[in-house]
């Protein structure tokens, strides 16, 4: 019998090609096997590829669509990254999203009667509470009681969502919606204006877009982005150089959850203008994938975020013309995914025959 | 008359690059049967990257290995066991959670077969053990064996799968002298049983005591070999380093007055390991304190404590005359204190940063390396290249991620970064372990450097002839409890000993000077 395995030997110093080629081969191999699957559905795979792509840039109102689509993944795919970098593990990106919509429709449907000038930024920040407060709690909870965030973040998805639907069907119930569990609209102060005028784009993109360069800007320069990704690396010898590890990561989980809750506020103030269950479908999930493609890097978020919001934006708009059901997105982000991170692991190791 | 050795093992003009670094350049040499061949060099002179191609762990990018005339397939380390080579790594393998039997069969008998194997593998274990002088329990658990023990059974582990040529990667470094002894006499038991091995230390005189030839690698090329009878320590040390090494001189100095005072302090045992037990000692300056003792015996929670990572239960800090209030990791350096941990890979660096970034670790809220939470790269990264220029920090620059240096490199940078900030108060823990010649001399050097600038320097090593040659005064350390200071050359080993095993104290109520 012959035998034989393999084994993974570390890359000392790899070439920019060692760094480059797996990714690329990683994108061009989740490019085939979305068209082997978009052949056993009866299509041509070359013409359901062009159909996505057109899709998602083809046009003036395909590209703005994708925009408007990645915005919310922006913020959740940095709020995912900058958790991540600190090794803290924040799934509940979702929740938080969740807390700054519920706070803009609170606060944005004729509490504050004031100027959008005005309205704006205070409904922005109290967003970023709302969001930050949601995640000081597991994060208390670990650095306190050393509980595990990945628990109670994802647990408490589910509790906030139920808590939503609660106040839906109750106090924040639109009189006016014909029984529907939705929010009543928010002032028209409190709608992000569009950055274009004429062009379906609103400022959540760009603040979106400013954000990541804030979070990019904190982690190279800052002594905030210097602890953060030092207890991430190694808490013992952080601990031991004098940085704070529990107040460093209860800071992450403070800026983590308040990114994510700006997600929440864009698709309320600048998008759907009330709040429902379906606000978002999975952003917050979503988001972890957008930052483990983007290696954790705040700008790597944004080109991550339009890729994911270019398959699932361009596929809704191919299953209309081709007879291929919607779910090749999602089976072309997870292929992508997976590939991405094997792909990762190979620019660091090569793979060494027995 | 000599009668001609059969040749165990060869390897032929190994070659081995990892980008621009040429780690093994063209090695050969061989060992015959039974004989013991000593593999020297500084720290990153390829000693673990050649004995890795030879397990088959790495592939060599040309050359041979052979055992007993056998040419191994490359890259393949299942073909080097089957030929018979095996190796105990300076990091145990071992599975804390097994029993040593378990361990030893691990990967030869089904670990979960019917207790049909068993007896018989016990019976070989029991048989190997008594053979080669190794005891050790095959039914105690690993998690309850001290250091030594674990590497009797990664030997047994070895010789369980009959092993002819057994490869040792630094196996002194974590035994006392008295295991130490003990492992000599398994090894000379095994050759004469017709066992080869190459051992890989730096401590000279072990080569000198154990190999019958001594193979000697720098900057990736063999540099010289020669039979131990032959040649001499010195000679060794020359061929390893280039040039002739010399021990520091040392010089008396009379001590200053006292920077801290630990006043009956005593902290939680930690773990297995004691805590301190009303502990007193004054560190003063221009005086080197030596702490000794048998590892395990509180060491841990002194050097935490004087680290700023533990505070006391009982008992008071005293710096400078005052008493300490508040007490952590940031207030010690605040307070002038340097800092050198035992574990440089663990705790004194973080191993994807960068040496820049590993060098402000500590200092990075200072007003020269940061403004209003915004960090200033320019004076890290100048700091940075002056520890690299003036502690010789062989690196590629200040951008390279330091888990590719040498460990003499790493400690080179963790002494600048202490160091540079003229610090009154030192704390070395363990200083020098594992380092080559080379660098060990260089860290004694600085020490004694800056205690003759006024530092107080609190020395704690399980290394008792570093303690020695080094100290001023000598403390023992025994359970938590810690013996009167005494002076320079007033105490013999021996002396000490019965200190670090516990019995003085019983002997006499003490008070620390």
């Amino acid at each position: 019998m012959k035998r034989w395995s393999m084994r993974l030997e570390p890359i000392a110093n790899p070439t920019l090609g060692r760094r480059l080629m797996p990714p690329a081969t990683a994108l061009v191999a989740t490019v085939t096997i979305a068209s082997l699957l978009a052949m056993t559905a009866g299509a041509n795979p070359f013409s359901v590829l062009g159909l996505i792509l057109k899709g998602a840039f083809g046009s003036k109102f395909a590209i703005l669509e994708t925009l408007n689509r990645a915005t919310p993944l922006i913020f959740t795919g940095l709020a995912v990254a900058v958790a991540f970098r600190a090794k803290f593990w924040n799934i509940g990106a979702e929740a938080q999203l969740y807390a700054g919509a519920l706070v803009t429709v609170v606060f944005g449907t004729g509490l504050l009667p004031w100027p959008s000038i005005a309205i704006l930024p205070v409904i922005m920040i109290l967003a970023i509470l709302a969001g930050a407060f949601l995640l000081l709690i597991p994060a208390l909870l670990k650095t306190r009681f050393g509980v595990d965030e990945v628990v109670t973040t994802l647990l408490f998805n589910f509790i906030f969502l139920l808590f939503i639907s609660m106040l839906l069907e109750g106090p924040l119930k639109d009189p006016m919606g014909m029984g529907w569990p939705k929010s009543a609209r928010v002032l028209a102060e409190v709608r992000l204006p569009r950055i274009v005028e004429g062009l379906r784009l609103h400022w959540g993109f760009g603040i979106a877009i400013i954000s990541a360069f804030v979070i990019w800007i904190i982690q190279t320069r800052s002594t905030l982005g210097y602890e953060m990704r030092a207890v991430g690396l190694n808490k013992e010898a952080a601990a031991f150089a004098g940085i704070p590890v529990n107040k460093v990561l209860v800071k992450t989980a403070l800026l983590s959850g308040g990114l994510a809750a700006l997600a929440g506020f864009s698709e309320v103030a600048g998008l759907k203008g009330s709040l429902t269950l379906d606000l978002s479908p999975g952003f917050g999930y979503t988001g972890i994938i957008v930052a483990m493609l983007a290696l954790l890097n705040p700008l790597g978020v944004v080109i991550a975020a339009l890729f994911v919001a270019g398959i699932f934006v361009g596929a809704d708009s191919m299953s209309r013309a081709a007879d291929v059901p919607t779910y090749l997105a999602d089976i072309m982000l997870a292929t992508a995914l997976l590939l991405m991170v094997l792909a990762i692991m190979l620019t660091r190791f090569r793979v060494v025959r027995d | 008359m000599e009668k001609k050795p059969v040749e165990a093992l060869r390897l032929n003009e190994i070659t081995k690059r990892f980008g621009e670094l040429i780690a093994n350049d063209a090695v050969s040499f061989s060992v015959s049967q039974g004989e013991v061949v000593a593999l020297l060099g500084e720290n990153g002179a390829g000693k673990t990257t050649l004995m890795n191609i030879l397990f088959g762990q790495y592939t060599a990018d040309s050359g041979t290995v052979s055992v007993f005339g056998q040419t191994l397939p490359p890259g393949n380390s299942r073909a080097a066991l089957e030929a018979g080579v095996g190796m105990v790594h300076q990091h145990f393998t071992l599975a804390d959670n097994l029993t040593v039997q378990e361990n030893i069969t691990l990967g030869v008998n089904p670990l979960f077969s019917a207790s049909l194997g068993k007896a018989a593998a016990r019976a070989r274990i029991v048989e190997l053990s008594e053979r080669f002088q190794l005891s050790v329990l095959p039914e105690a658990r690993v998690a309850n064996l001290s250091v030594g023990e674990r590497q009797r059974v990664e030997i047994l582990k070895a010789l369980y799968r009959d092993v002819r040529v057994l490869i040792l990667d630094e196996p002194t470094a974590v035994l006392t002298p008295q295991e130490t002894d003990d492992l000599f006499a398994t090894l000379r038991q095994a050759t004469a049983n017709g066992l080869s091995i190459i051992f890989i230390s730096h401590k000279l005189h072990e080569v000198m005591e154990i190999a019958d030839r001594v193979v000697v690698l720098r900057h990736g090329k063999l540099t010289g070999g020669a039979r131990t009878k032959d040649t001499d320590k010195h000679a060794l040390a020359a061929m390893m380093m280039g040039t002739e090494t010399t021990p520091p001189d040392i010089a008396t100095t009379s001590p200053g007055k006292t920077l801290i005072y630990l006043q009956n302090v005593t902290t939680p045992d930690i773990g297995n390991a004691p805590g301190l037990k009303s502990v007193s000692l004054a560190l003063r300056s221009a005086q080197i304190i030596g702490l000794a003792g048998v590892s395990g015996n509180g060491q841990t929670a002194m050097a935490e404590l004087i680290a700023g990572m533990r505070i006391p239960s009982e008992g008071r800090i005293i710096l400078r005359g005052e008493t300490v209030a508040a007490w952590s990791p940031r207030t010690a350096v605040q307070s002038g204190i340097a800092r050198i941990p035992e574990d440089r890979h663990k705790t004194g660096t973080i191993s994807d940063f960068d040496l820049t970034e590993n060098a402000i670790l500590e200092r990075y809220t200072s007003s020269t390396f940061s403004r209003n939470g915004w960090l200033n790269w320019r004076a890290a990264r100048g700091f940075a290249d002056e520890i690299i220029e003036k502690y010789d920090v062989r690196c590629p620059g200040a951008d390279t991620t330091i888990r590719l240096l040498s460990g003499g490199n790493m400690q080179k940078l963790i002494l600048g970064r202490v160091l540079e900030a003229d610090p009154q108060i030192i704390l070395a823990n363990q200083p020098v372990r594992g380092l080559d010649i080379g660098a060990v001399n260089y860290v004694h050097g600085q020490l004694l450097a800056a205690r003759d600038r006024g530092a107080a320097v609190l020395l704690i090593s399980e290394d008792l002839d570093e303690i020695m040659a080094l100290s001023d005064v000598i403390h023992v350390i025994a359970d938590g409890r810690l013996s009167p200071g005494f002076e320079r050359g007033s105490m013999s080993p021996a002396e000490l000993g019965i200190w670090m095993a516990g019995q003085g104290f019983d002997e006499a109520v003490v008070h620390a000077t």
